[in-house]
């Protein structure tokens, strides 16, 4: 594809391998994306697809079950040889710009494996029902990211001892095509920022960033709403207050200070920026809806993680809740990973169960087993995980 | 050929427009011919959403094919207004009170540069609020929609 109709593109010759124009592109976004058909498509326009419980089986997550969030539209022209990040802000002395080779040979490189997860995922639960996409269970992934520190990067710059926040701009467009509008601007308060995980990606699973996900350049926040890491960046502004770009404000990314009843209207001003996600897990295999026979005890697996934090204990329940069975639970592959954990469930009696999963965090936070606080835009839905069997 | 992306893109985004004119007309076309010789009476409750392109009726036929609102008046003006910007997923996906869609018409006339909607605004609230209201879920229902199989270990 990309040999047909290089020559007829301005920078045709720069056109990565496996990128295609936007205005060339496949109308099917299963191929468009490279995703698995079994992904589920939330809205076209932008582009949202998330994952199934079952797809997110594999340690590492691939491209293709992996979910896809947009606030606005994939950029349309990226070329990675004219592609530069400006670093400036109020705590910048001296803004600096950076060409992605000078990132890439300037500064060591770091690969991590990093938990990101869509700060509305579980939204379809909450009630009332809360705006947006109803995100079910599959808007997180944990892909291996490889690109340079930001702390190194932010330590070349130099950066003033008043610095709060690292806001992110980038190349994609508003819904409404208008140019002076930024689709989403986040970040991360400078803490974040400077934590050894905290990257300025150019490859994920050993491969140039797919366009969806961000390609050339994403900041990456593992354990963070993964609106924080944002895609596409060719501007950090070094701010000395909180950012205050798009999506930054009003129920955006936000949830109450301090707890309300459900379909509370709350003020902006009582509004709290998500930071570190909650603790969760997610039941990977079998599938929901297995039937087996009575016999041997039932293999199950998944992964849990905890925002910042680590996971201590998953435990499953056959019985509502009544009564918890402890799981193997492995170390994450480094901090800010998902971590593996497996049972084996005996059933002595025929029948139709729920295996409900339950994570616990190094603070010893547990999932809860219904919805969590209501928030008026549904985010952080940590309730545990459920599949149904039955044993025939 | 340097400048030849760019026509390109022009005459992308002209196409993009003659087929967008072309649709709603279409659509505005498919709506008169329903209301001239269609069934007069198609009332939808709200239970009967989930089960609405399983009818086979006449009235849903236009508007699922195309983008997938309930056909019932508004529609036209629902599907003219909120489509510019997102798809009718992100409309349809969402359930909200009257309020709840008159502050996210609002949230997008104030951020996401939506236009004032003049006296259709009634119109397309009536439609939302009736088609798109808010159904009591409780705390956590049962687990629904599980397709059963035979597993092998």
């Amino acid at each position: 594809m990309t040999g047909v109709v290089a020559s007829d593109l301005v920078f045709g010759a720069h056109i990565p391998e496996g990128y295609i124009p936007l205005a060339l592109q496949d109308p099917d976004p299963f191929a468009l994306f490279d995703k698995d058909k079994q992904m589920v498509i939330l809205n076209e326009r932008p582009w949202n697809m998330e994952a199934q419980a079952h797809l997110l089986d594999d340690a590492v997550t691939p491209n293709k079950y992996m979910f896809i969030r947009n606030n606005g539209l994939v950029p349309e022209d990226v070329n990675p040889t004219t592609w530069s990040l400006q670093i400036d802000g109020e705590s910048v002395s001296r803004p600096k710009k950076y060409s992605l080779q000078d990132l890439k040979s300037r500064f060591a490189q770091h690969t991590y494996q990093l938990t990101l997860e869509c700060g509305g995922n579980g939204r379809s639960e909450f009630n009332p029902p809360a705006k947006g996409n109803q995100w079910t269970v599959g808007a997180v992934s944990c892909a291996e990211w490889t690109g340079v520190r930001l702390r190194d990067v932010l330590e070349d710059v130099g950066i003033r001892d008043n610095a709060v926040y690292v806001g992110y701009h980038a190349a994609d467009l508003h819904l409404s095509r208008d140019p002076e509008k930024e689709p989403i601007s986040r970040g991360v308060p400078i803490d974040k920022a400077l934590q050894p995980e905290t990257l300025l990606a150019f490859a994920m699973n050993g491969k140039e960033i797919p366009l969806v996900h961000g390609y050339p350049l994403r900041l990456v926040a593992g354990g963070w709403p993964a609106s924080a890491s944002g895609k596409w960046i060719n501007r950090l502004q070094i701010r000395d207050k909180v950012h205050d770009g798009a999506k930054m404000g009003g129920s955006s990314y936000r949830v109450p200070c301090n707890p309300v009843a459900p379909g509370t209207k709350v003020p902006d001003a009582d509004m709290c920026i998500i930071e570190s996600m909650p603790v969760k897990s997610l039941i990977t295999y079998p599938k929901s809806g297995a039937m087996l026979p009575l016999g041997n005890p039932l293999a199950i697996r998944g992964h849990a993680w905890a925002g910042e934090l680590a996971v201590k204990q998953v435990e499953y329940s056959l019985d509502f809740g009544a009564s918890w069975n402890g799981c193997t639970l492995e170390k994450p592959a480094n901090r800010l990973a998902w971590q593996r954990f497996s049972a084996r469930i005996p059933f002595s009696k025929k029948g139709y169960y729920e295996i409900w999963c339950r994570a616990t965090d190094s603070q010893g936070k547990s999932q809860p087993m219904l919805l969590p606080g209501w928030n008026p835009k549904g985010y952080l839905n940590n309730a545990c995980h459920r599949i149904a069997v039955k044993l025939v | 050929m340097p400048n030849s992306r760019k026509n390109y893109g022009k005459w992308a985004r002209k196409l993009y427009r003659a087929v967008i004119v072309i649709c709603v007309l279409c659509i505005i076309a498919g709506i008169v011919l329903l209301y001239r010789f269609g069934d007069e009476k198609g009332e939808y409750g709200l239970k009967d959403l989930d089960g609405i392109e399983k009818k086979g009726d006449r009235r849903t036929i236009v508007s699922d094919s195309l983008n997938g609102f309930v056909d019932a008046p508004g529609m036209q003006e629902t599907t003219v207004h909120c489509t510019t910007c997102h798809s009718a997923r992100l409309v349809t996906q969402n359930r909200m009170t009257r309020e709840g869609w008159l502050a996210t018409i609002r949230w997008m006339q104030e951020t996401q540069n939506l236009w004032d909607l003049g006296d259709q605004e009634p119109i397309i609230l009536d439609y939302l609020s009736t088609y798109y209201a808010p159904e009591e879920k409780g705390r956590r229902g049962p687990l629904k929609s599980i397709e059963w199989y035979s597993l092998s270990e």
